[in-house]
Parts: C-alpha cells; structure tokens; sequence
C-alpha cells in the first residue's frame, strides 16, 4: 500500500498526481532542480527534495538523484508523469530492486513497448492491425513492383536509414512504384551511404486517433474509449478531444479489443495508451503503445467519469479493477487545449521569462458543462529555457461536440497570460475553423491550413460589431467616470454624449448608445440594436459581457481613444470617438511602422559577455542575439524583427560603447 | 435689430474663417488640424469660451493694414476638461502663418492673466512660424510679456505646451518654462536656430526633423516630455494628463472614483525581485501593480530610462512616482536620471502631489564622461529636489539602495514620511565585493578568504534590518502587501503641514 508517493516529474503534470494522491490521503513528495525552487509543484507537495542542476539530464532524469530522494523522504510508492523516466524500464527496475512501487506497468512492458520493431511484432502477433508493409530486402525495381501490388496503392517507399523525408516516395502506380524505388535508392545511397529500402501502405487522410486503456496485476484490463489527436504541429499535439468525431461504435470497439489483446499479451498492469492511424475509410493501423499516463489523459477522465492517477495507484497496489468493460460509458465531449509558452506570432519560437499575468478561466464541473485547467505555473511564476514549453492544459465538457467546443471558446478568451508569448490566438482560431467545427481533419490539418504560419485572425463583420457594441458600451462608463472627477464647475459639468463612432479591423459602426441603469442598448446606422449587459469597470482586464443575448469575453487593455482587445485569436485597436473626433481622426495621416535598422546598436557601454549567434544565422523577431553585460547586470538583446546576421563586429569580452555597432543583418 | 444680430453671426464667421479654406486645406493636406479643431478636441464639447475674437493687429508697415483678419492668429480662451476649468490659446498657422504679434501675444497675455487669478491650467498649442518680423521690436516685447507671465504662473498653475507645428527662435522658451512639452510625430519641431543658419554657421547639414523633431526632443534633449502619433491622440493624451494635475497651487491633487480595492494583493510581487541579485526585472510592473487600476501616465518615457518618473491613481488621488529601473544601467543614477527625476519630484511638490519613490539603485554611474559633465552639481538637483520637497513622501526599496544613491533617493534623513523596504532590500554603503576588496586589501591574494568575507558582509549587510533597526526603515513589507501599505500610508498623510524655513526662493544647483 502506497502511503507516501514521490512524483519523479514536474509542472502540471506533477501538480495533477498530487491532486489525486491528496484526495486518496497519500502524502505527497516533490523533487526539484535549481530552475524549479518556487515552482507550483514544490508548493503543493507535503514534502520536497531538491536534485541537481536545471538541465534535466542532470537533475530530473538522473535514476541516482531520485532514488535518493526517495531513501531520504521514506516514499514507499512513484509516480513518473509522462516523460522524463515514466518509460525507463532500468528506473522501474531500480524501484523494484528497493521495494518501492512504481505506478506504471511492469518493465518487461515497458521494454516490449519500448522498441518500436518489437511491439510492431507483438501486436501483430497479438492480433493488432499493423500498417501492411514488406521489411525484407528489396532486390530491384520489379519486385518492389510485386510487393506494392500486395500491400495494395497507395504505398510509401522509404529508406530504412531515412528521416526528414529524404529518400521517400509515394506510389499510386506500378510505374511510380518502379521509379519511386530506384530514385529512394539512389537517394539513399548518396545521402546515407545505406541503399536499403523498405515499402509500407501509405495511409491517406491520416487521423491519429488513441486507445485508453487499463489493466490490473489479475490479468484485467479494459478500454475508456478513445482520443483524437489530429491537431499537431510538427508532431507536437495541440489540441485534443474524445471521443473523437470520426470513429463509429463498430471501430472504437475493434480498437478497443485490439488495444486490450495487446495489453495482456505484454502482461501490461496500469494506465497506458495504444495509438493508431487511422485513414478516410476508418483502416486502423498499430503504431505504438506509451506505457505510461498521456498528457491528453484529462480528456478521457471528463467523458469517463474516471480519474486515471487514482486507478493506476489502485492498480499498483494490487487491487483488482472495479470498473468493468460494460460499466464504462461515454457521456458527453470534451476538448483539451495545450497552452504553450511559443509565440504564435514569431513562428512559434520558445518563449520565456516571467508570467507578469496569469489568471486562467474559472474551474466548473457541472451536469450541462465543465471547465478545468491543469496547470503548473502560477502568477509571478518563471517560465525556464530547460523545460517543455507547455504550461498548461485547457479542457471542457460537454454533452455535445459542439457545446464544448463552445465551452472552449469561451475558456480561451477568459484565459489571461501576460509576459511571455503563448498559443491562445492560435488555439482560437483552430476552435473558430470551419474544418475542425466539422470535425474534418488529418494529421496535415496544421501544415495546410497554415502553410504561411500564423498571423492572426480576420473577424467577420458580425463578430467585429459585436466587439463594437461592448467596447461602445465600455467607452461609456469609463467616459463618464472621467466626468466624475473633483473640482469641476458646478452646474457647467461635462455631459457625456450618446453619439460614438467605433472603428475596429477596417470597419466603421456609427452608433447611439441608449443606457439604463442595468445596460445599455447600442443601436447601429442600420437599425439593428444591441444589449449589451455588464459590470465591467474601468481598469478590469477581462469584460465578460452579454450582447445581443449571448456571452461576449473580452480581453482588453487601454489605448488612447479606445481599447487593445484580445478575442477569438484576433487581436484589435478599436477606437472610441466622439463623431467630431472620427471626422478628424480621418485626416490624421496613415503612418507606416517605423523602418527598424538593419543594425543592432549597443544600448549602453558594456561589455559582451555571450554572443548568441553566428554570421549566416537566420533570426525570428525577439530571438537573443547577445548578452551585453552593463554595471553588473547582464542585458540580453533581441533581435527586432527576423533577418539574416551578415556581420558581427564584437565578440565575447570586447568593451563596447553606447551605439557602437554590434552586428549587421539584411 | 435682426440685421445687427446677423452682422455679428457674420463677423463671427468670418473669424472662424481663420486663413480662409485654402489655407485650412493645406493644413489638413500636412496630416495637421486648425486651431479651432484643435480646441474644440481639447475642451469638453461645447464648453469653449472665446476671449477677444475679433482682435486684430494695429502694424502698418509693409503694406499689412490692408490684411486685418479677425483673431490675429491665435484663438484664445476657456473652457472644461471633465468638467474642469482650464485656459487654452491655439496658434493659428493658416493666418499669417500662426505668427506672433504685439496683439497675438496681448490675447495670449490676457488668458495667461485671468488663468493666474482664477487659478486653472494654461495650455498652449504652438503652431507658429515665429515672430511677426513686419512689427519688429513689437514682435520680441510679445514675447517677452509670454515669458515673464510664463515664469510668473510657474509653481502657480500648471502650464502645458503642445508642439503641433513649427516652433522655432524665441518661440521655444515660452514651453520651455512651462511644465510639460508634448510634441506630435512627424509634424512638429523646436529649435532655436533652424537648419539653414545651422548650416551657414557650423557647415552642419540636419533636417528639421533630425534638428528637432519629436523623436530628438523625446529621446536626445530631454526638451519634450512626451510625443504622440497625430493631433487627435496628442490632445486626448492631454485631456488625460489633466485629469491628474490640480488646477493651481491653491488646491490639492483631484480625486475620483476608483475601481480598485486599495488593498488588492498582488502575490506575483513577491517574486519579482530575482534569485540572482544581477538579473534585472522591470520595475513598471510594480508601478502597474500599486496603481489604481493599472493606470500609470509616463512622464519623459524615452528619455533616461534607468529612471522611470510619472503619475498613477491611489485611492483615486494624484500620486507622483519616481522609480529606478533595473532594465536600463542597472538603474544607476546618472546626470540624465538625476535631471529628469528632479524636476518631475519639483512638479509635484509644487502642486501638492504626493511622491512614492521606488528604489532599486546601486550607485551613481562611474565614469570621465558623468564627471566631466558635472555629475556632481547634476546628482545634487535630485538630493535637493527630495530634501525641499513638503508633499507627503513615501518610498519603498525593492532591493539595491547603496552608497550615496541611497541617501538621494528620499531616504529617511531626506524628510521622507514612510520608509519600507521589501525583505530582499540591501541597504549598504555599496555591494559585497566591492566593499570587502576594500576593507580587506591585505587580503586580496587569498580567494578563499575574500570569498568567506564577502559571504560574512552579506550575511551582515545585504539586507534591510540593519538599517531598520536604526529607525531608517520604518518597516520591513511584505511585497504582495505593497498597494495596501502605501495607500493607507498616503492615506495618514493627507493632512500633512510641513514647511520650510522662510527664504525668497532657494539656490538649487542649476
């Protein structure tokens, strides 16, 4: 029996097991590095154990550091998380060698899990559909021709020693399948020196899509549906949800049953994950089983009523499953956004510092919604270089896909991270695309709908009115706060007017505010009106409002003659005025951004102490270029915007004055 | 009767006429608003009240009786901003060129007068092309009477000046006495000589932008205290800026209501300050997090920004902040932050605002340049601005406070009312090291030893409690507790009397 666990991990994830183990009555052991010392973590735990450096590999992963933490606190029970060691057999071995139970599946799992030829061949043998592929050598062209004819078009050709797509073709055709395989040939020759060659199925309209499933030490083991994973970013998942909007009851039951053979045919006991591609005809195909808990886990906890980490203590205890196959019903949908520390706007690059800002949305379980937020950073919180960029999980419930995804809107606006870059326009305008609302996406469903990157969003016009009507309505109050204001002349005081014009995202509404004392009523140039309903005040950063009936939250800040407002992955300057103002703002002339030097000029005497990049360097827009040491204070300078480094003029140790040019770029 | 009534409406007219279409055309053509416009942004609607409309200029040399426009080139009067009084002179570059004459520079002179008497702001927007050379000496004793109404109202009301235009020769030491210059972006500038006598003279070769546009007063010269986008931004910003000013020395800082509970903690404070004392943070997020509602109105943004000067809301009254920030040269004190902090400190004192000085500094600025250009006189304006000043002073150190910057900056011994310091507060005569190489320089060759001794001098020295006990620190705060402590502290003092001894006026190292 578990009666103190220590959780060999960090961040949410830490912070979620901590959670359950509370609920459970086990006491809770935290390890730190340096990097981690004020994190959320440490915090919550009863107990803490500082272990080593930031770099993981020196502190986190190190199978030593932590054992000793766990002689030192007397834990009697682990939980890895994902990542670090949750899927190091060596570690479970380590664990088991000092009578400490690990919550995770026996090692022989993990080790048969671990290779990805091996647990391609259990889960054939196990029964488990694999992708259809020939792995022997491939003599010539007109057996390669053969062998695509048996696995069936489309097929991909690949070099065994492949990777980043050099050496692969795709076949439709006997033809392409002879000229695919001697140029993959060829190709992997020259850049491999490894002219192996391999053919599989090619999967077309890839899904991913995941099998939960759980197994006990008494050979149990059942499935809690699945998740779909689709939305990635260079194999990075971004969003998920279950069940997922493709599979019918016939397929989740074939995955299911499949996932379970494979399960019991490793002997596996706890939480794990079997994931599948999936193509346009609902063709499933084996692609790896993580033996561990899934970051995505929170998603098939709100459809399943299930809490994962507590089963899997349960399960590493020794108890039997109590939940059977047919006990497992599931209710509603729910979605998961993975919040990341990477600016959107610049490429997604790292972003980090401090989090000046973070309030996320208001956690509620209710029978029609749910919204909860597993995070491990906190307000004041540092966001290091050392660990993965994600800093939380954003998931809702709801009975249907489109509520929660409703649910998730909403979320995302009232989600409030300042100081650093972070997903959440992104994350908007994914739940905001026709595509994913119809459920209609692959794996590609990223590279092809922003092939160029992300630069926002464009609201349309009823969207951009609404914003309108609030910010109209907003402008209001605080105008006439203004007016409130000691010392005025008495009798002659400032009326404020019912007439505005709002100007936001190319559009223009004249409108008339007409107010009353639980709202205001804005009504546009066209006769349509608004309500707007809220108690917003001046200087509140979030305006959740009602307009026109139906929830509006706003993000917003100030600017003159009106407000930044954040929402639905658009960013916009709505502007305020009077309509003598935006009769003149109209002659203001149009300004372009400042041309930014093509030189990075040192800001104050100093001396370099780190020079971040080399001559031939593409830079993103924010990326550190130098660190210039200045009374004693070290000064990282970033790059404006993305370029080209041409020249450098100093190097590490150089003293160098105010403007003096440090480094060129084009 | 109602042709009398009409010939006024038609006299009216033709002084709204200004310059005539053409001319207002143009103006608009150069992205610029006419005097009117101009006004008529500032002011609340319709509050405008005009003074000596249909003065016109009385020279007749050059042929100029036969040009006699109504207004002279200036539109002069009051009006409210929020409902408060202030007094407002508009140059009017459509006739003759917003030049100032003998009776332009009277109107000027008569709403300078009654903003004195009646006690309310002046701001002026200059858009001028300078003296009016056909009126000669005339021109010049114009000025002049500005400039002698500018020094008088000094300390009396707040004088704003708004750079919308040209603004060249004698012209610019009319704003420059007054208490704020905010320049427009690309459609103004100030100078004394213009780039063509530049030329002449120096064989320099400068645009009037680059000579003095609003980027080189805002960054480079410390002239101008702000610079906006265009017209209609630059005159709400000033509305804005008003909203926080008193309307003269005779009453005290506005209020209004606020939103914001005064003691809203902020627990992110408590890790602002960084585990490395060598990392910098930025201070503006502590201001951000004391003020009202998150709203802080910057004075000087651009210029010397190791020293962050400007006004915030607590408890919906006027509060004048001075902070060192970490970001810029470690926030040294230096000739420019001393300057720029000084006279912001003398602004409030002036007008009764209350000063919190945020301190996070470690010394003044080494160096042959700083002590070539009279670091010494230049740091002494601050120490003496903080010394004079009677307004209520609260202060609280975030870290750093050493050496000499830690007396400048309102200590204790200045006078100050409420001295907090933060635990992670170091109030020493400067950091570890530098003092441990200096106390034991016998020393020096033993690493080891000067390691322990710089541990045992931290462990004595780098923290608040030394200079606590001493009653320099009044107590030691909690960082998420700041906005509360200080608001209830300016809270205590709003009924604060101190003053110093009598002088005609004192003899601040200029």
């Amino acid at each position: 029996m578990i009666d103190k666990i220590l959780i060999a991990n960090r961040g949410e994830i830490a912070c979620r097991v901590i959670k359950t183990a509370r609920k459970m009555g086990i006491k809770t052991v935290a390890i730190y590095s340096d990097a981690d010392k004020n994190a959320l973590h440490v915090k919550m735990a009863d107990e803490s154990v500082h272990i080593g450096p930031p770099p993981a590999n020196q502190s986190y992963i190190v199978i030593d550091k932590v054992m000793d933490a766990i002689r030192q606190t007397g834990a009697n029970g682990v939980h890895p998380g994902y990542g670090f060691l949750s899927e190091n057999s060596k570690f479970a071995e380590a664990l088991e060698a000092e009578g400490v139970l690990f919550v995770g599946p026996p090692k022989g799992a993990i080790e048969a899990m671990g290779d990805k030829i091996t647990s391609k061949k259990i889960a054939q043998e196990a029964g488990v559909s694999t992708v259809p592929g020939y792995m022997g050598l491939i003599a010539d062209a007109e057996e390669a021709v053969k062998i695509s004819n048996d696995i069936g078009y489309p097929v991909m050709i690949k070099a065994s020693a492949g990777g980043g797509g050099k050496g692969m073709r795709i076949a439709w055709n006997d033809t392409e399948a002879r000229e695919g395989f001697e140029s993959s040939k060829n190709e992997a020759a020259n850049s491999f020196g490894d002219d192996r060659i391999f053919i599989e199925k090619f999967v077309t309209q890839p899904r991913h899509i995941e099998i939960q499933v759980l197994a006990d030490k008494h050979g149990n083991c059942i499935y809690l549906g699945e998740r779909e994973c689709s939305i990635q970013r260079r194999n990075q998942k971004v969003i998920e949800e279950a069940p997922s909007p493709f599979l019918d009851e016939a397929t989740r039951k074939a995955m299911g049953e499949q996932a379970c053979a494979l399960a019991k045919a490793v002997g596996y006991a706890s939480a794990g994950t079997v994931e599948f591609i999936v193509d346009g005809q609902r063709n499933f195909y084996f692609l790896e089983m993580n033996t561990r808990l899934q970051v995505e886990h929170p998603v098939t906890e709100l459809i399943t009523g299930v809490d994962l980490v507590e089963q899997m203590i349960r399960v590493a205890n020794g108890e039997e499953l109590s939940i059977k196959q047919e006990d497992v019903k599931l209710n509603g949908w729910a979605m998961e956004s993975r919040l990341y520390a990477e600016d959107p706007y610049r490429n997604f690059l790292p972003s980090i510092g401090r989090l000046t800002r973070y309030r996320p949305p208001v956690e509620v379980a209710e029978d029609t919604r749910a919204v909860r937020n597993d995070t491990g950073v906190f307000e004041g919180g540092e966001i290091s270089m050392y660990y993965d960029p994600m800093i939380a999980k954003l998931c809702t419930w709801a009975p249907t896909r489109l509520e929660a995804i409703e649910e998730m809107r909403n979320a995302l606006d009232s989600f409030e991270v300042e100081g650093i870059g972070h997903n959440l326009p992104f994350l908007s305008a994914v739940m905001d695309h026709k595509k994913f609302v119809d459920g209609d996406m692959t794996t590609a469903f990223i590279a092809e709908e922003y092939p160029e990157g992300f630069a926002g969003v464009d609201l349309p016009e009823p969207a951009l009115r609404r914003i309108a009507a609030a910010c109209a309505a907003m402008n209001r109050v605080a105008e006439i706060r203004r007016t409130r204001i000691s010392g005025t002349m008495d009798n002659h005081e400032r009326k404020v007017g019912d007439d505005w014009v709002v100007r936001l995202g190319g559009a223009e509404f004249p409108v008339t505010i007409a107010a009353d004392p639980k709202g205001s009523d804005v009504s546009f140039a066209d006769g349509t009106v608004l309500r707007v309903e809220s108690d917003w005040t001046p200087g509140d950063q979030l305006a959740n409002l009602m307009v026109g009936g139906t929830p509006l939250v706003l993000k917003t800040g100030k600017i003159t003659n009106g407000f930044r407002i954040r929402s639905r992955g658009a960013d916009l300057k709505v502007h305020v005025y009077t309509p003598r103002q935006a009769e003149m703002a109209l002659l203001m002339p149009e300004k372009l951004p400042p041309d930014t030097s093509k030189m990075l000029l040192c800001p104050m005497p100093g001396v370099v102490v780190k020079m971040n990049v080399a001559v031939g360097d593409e830079v993103q827009e924010g990326q550190a270029l130098c660190t210039i040491e200045a009374m004693k204070m070290e000064n990282i300078l970033r790059a404006e915007k993305k370029a080209v480094v041409t020249k450098i003029n100093a190097g590490a140790g150089d003293s160098l004055a105010v403007d003096e040019v440090i480094m060129e770029f084009e | 009767m109602k042709d009398i009534l009409q010939e006024l409406e038609d006299r009216r007219e033709q002084a709204r006429a200004g310059g005539g279409q053409k001319r207002i055309d143009s103006q608009h053509a150069k992205g610029k608003l006419t005097a009117r416009e101009r006004i008529e942004l500032l002011l609340d609607e319709g509050s405008f009240e005009e003074f000596d409309m249909f003065v016109a200029h009385r020279c007749t040399e050059f042929g100029m009786q036969e040009n006699r426009p109504y207004g002279d080139g200036v539109v002069t009067g009051w009006g409210t901003i929020n409902g408060r009084m202030v007094y407002v002179f508009s140059q009017d570059f459509t006739v003759f060129g917003g030049s100032l004459s003998e009776t332009h520079a009277q109107k000027i002179c008569k709403i300078m007068d009654m903003a004195m008497q009646n006690g309310a702001p002046v701001i002026g927007i200059n858009d001028s092309g300078g003296a009016r050379i056909q009126e000669g000496v005339a021109s010049l004793a114009g000025y002049a009477e500005v400039f002698q109404r500018n020094i008088e109202a000094s300390g009396v009301i707040p004088q704003i000046s708004v750079i919308m235009g040209p603004c060249a020769g004698g012209a610019v030491y009319s704003p420059a006495m007054t208490d704020f210059i905010f320049m427009v972006k690309d459609s103004s500038y100030m100078f004394v000589t213009g780039p063509d006598v530049v030329k002449t003279v120096t064989n320099e070769v400068v645009t009037a932008e680059e000579l003095g546009g609003a980027i080189t007063h805002t960054k480079k010269s410390s002239v101008a205290d702000g610079a906006f986008e265009n017209d209609v931004e630059a005159l709400t910003e000033v509305r804005r800026l008003v909203d926080f000013l008193p309307l003269s020395n005779r009453e005290k800082a506005p209020v209004r209501p606020f939103f914001d509970a005064p003691d809203r903690v902020e627990n992110s404070l408590d890790t602002l300050i960084p585990e490395n004392a060598n990392t910098p943070y930025d201070m503006k997020e502590l201001i951000n997090k004391i003020a009202d509602e998150g709203d802080f109105y910057e004075i000087q943004a651009e210029y010397a920004k190791n020293m962050i000067t400007g006004f915030i809301r607590l408890e919906g009254q006027t509060v004048g902040v001075v902070a060192n920030q970490p970001m810029i040269l470690a926030g040294c004190l230096d000739i420019d932050s001393s300057r720029k902090a000084a006279r912001f400190v003398r602004f409030c004192d002036c007008f009764e605002i209350p000063i919190l000085t945020l301190v996070d500094v470690p010394g003044f600025l080494p160096g042959t340049s700083q002590e070539y250009n009279g670091v010494i006189k230049h740091g002494a304006k601050l120490l003496f601005a903080y010394g004079e000043a009677t307004v209520p002073k609260v202060t609280v150190i975030t870290r750093k406070a050493y050496g000499g910057a830690y007396d400048v900056m309102a200590s204790k011994h200045l006078r100050s009312d409420f001295n907090y310091a933060w635990p992670t507060a170091e109030i020493a005569v400067m950091g570890a090291k530098g003092a441990t190489e200096i106390l034991y320089r016998s020393e020096l060759g033993d690493p080891a030893k000067i390691a322990e001794r710089t541990k045992n001098y931290e462990d004595r020295f780098a923290n608040p409690f030394v200079a606590a006990e001493r009653g320099f620190i009044d107590e030691v705060i909690m960082p998420h507790s700041t906005r509360r402590r200080v608001s209830r502290a300016f809270a205590s003092l709003r009924n604060k009397k101190r003053s110093m001894p009598w002088k005609k006026h004192d003899n601040i190292p200029l």
